[in-house]
């Protein structure tokens, strides 16, 4: 019954299924592909897409986590030759501060800009 | 006065930072490959025309040499087979086809067709050599140097304006080789 099962239920996405050694294993897998872009796609990531070359990364990713490679690893053999650009969350570097930081920066401002605001109406009253 | 143009002045700077968000877009295509300036990375790899032949990295190392990465599924390969073509009559270094998950029937009847350019093919079937050479489309071009290391990588089909950059830069390669 689940061996019928099994494929049935992979139709409905992008992502084969593979024997995963545990479930742990699996959940990695998928949080990797999540967090991993397809390169030659719009905007998708590994796990979105059904690009051949995003199944030929799956599969990869696939065989270095049963090769008990580290997240991390993992990472940075994509980023090695992919560069960042295969990563959803860019690490955090000089040219990336702004990306990191902007979204900060502008609460602040918009934080002191309210305060000022509300100073001034109230002075008003 | 002045009060009331800071809003004016945010506004003009949030659209300016908008389009050149824009203009920027389509620079990532122009993003480079992490692999330049490194070792182009092991594989040994059969050919197409002969397939009990495997070649090694090692083996194509000591002179410089191109890699054009194809496949007969590539709509754009066959815009830039001229310009392939073309390079091969005048790089005066190895040609190298790299035919990247295709079938060998369908390969081969697409070089009789449209013209076998290259010097020999690669076949990389499954596709990790080119995972490790981070190719994520076709056609894509590199260009090895006599050490082996990745000097320059061409993304997207050969075309007039950039065929004379790619040939100086081999006439560079060969220099350096000799």
């Amino acid at each position: 019954m689940v061996l019928v099962l099994v494929p049935l239920l992979a139709l409905g996405s992008a992502i084969e299924p593979y024997p995963f050694e545990s479930e742990l294993q699996e959940q990695r897998f998928k949080a990797l592909a999540e967090e991993l872009r397809c390169t030659v796609c719009q905007n998708q990531s590994l796990a979105d897409s059904d690009a051949p070359l995003a199944r030929d990364l799956r599969e990869e990713l696939f065989r270095m986590l049963q090769d008990n490679r580290s997240d991390q690893e993992i990472r940075n053999f994509m980023v090695e030759r992919y560069g960042n650009y295969v990563l959803y969350r860019p690490p955090l570097a000089g040219h990336t501060l702004l990306l990191w930081g902007g979204p900060i920066v502008l609460l602040v401002i918009g934080l002191i800009a309210a305060l000022i605001v509300i100073r001034k109406r109230r002075q008003a009253l | 006065m002045i009060r009331l143009l800071i809003p004016l002045i945010v506004f003009a700077g949030l659209v300016a930072l908008l389009i050149a968000g824009l203009q920027t877009g389509d620079e990532r295509k122009l993003v480079q490959s992490p692999l330049i300036g490194k070792p182009v990375p092991d594989f040994s790899l059969p050919g197409l025309h002969d397939p009990d032949t495997v070649r090694t990295r090692d083996e194509l190392l000591g002179e410089p040499f191109i890699l054009n990465v194809w496949g007969s599924w590539c709509w754009a390969c066959r815009v830039e087979h001229p310009f392939v073509e073309r390079l091969g009559q005048e790089a005066g270094i190895p040609l190298v086809g790299f035919n990247w998950k295709d079938e060998r029937a369908d390969a081969l009847e697409w070089i009789e067709r449209f013209g076998d350019a290259w010097d020999f093919h690669l076949v990389d079937y499954e596709g990790r050599v080119a995972i490790d050479l981070g190719v994520y489309g076709a056609p894509e071009t590199f260009l090895i140097d006599h050490r082996g290391i990745i000097r320059h990588k061409h993304i997207g089909p050969i075309d007039a304006t950039v065929f004379d950059e790619l040939l100086r830069r081999i006439m560079e390669m060969q220099a350096e080789a000799e």
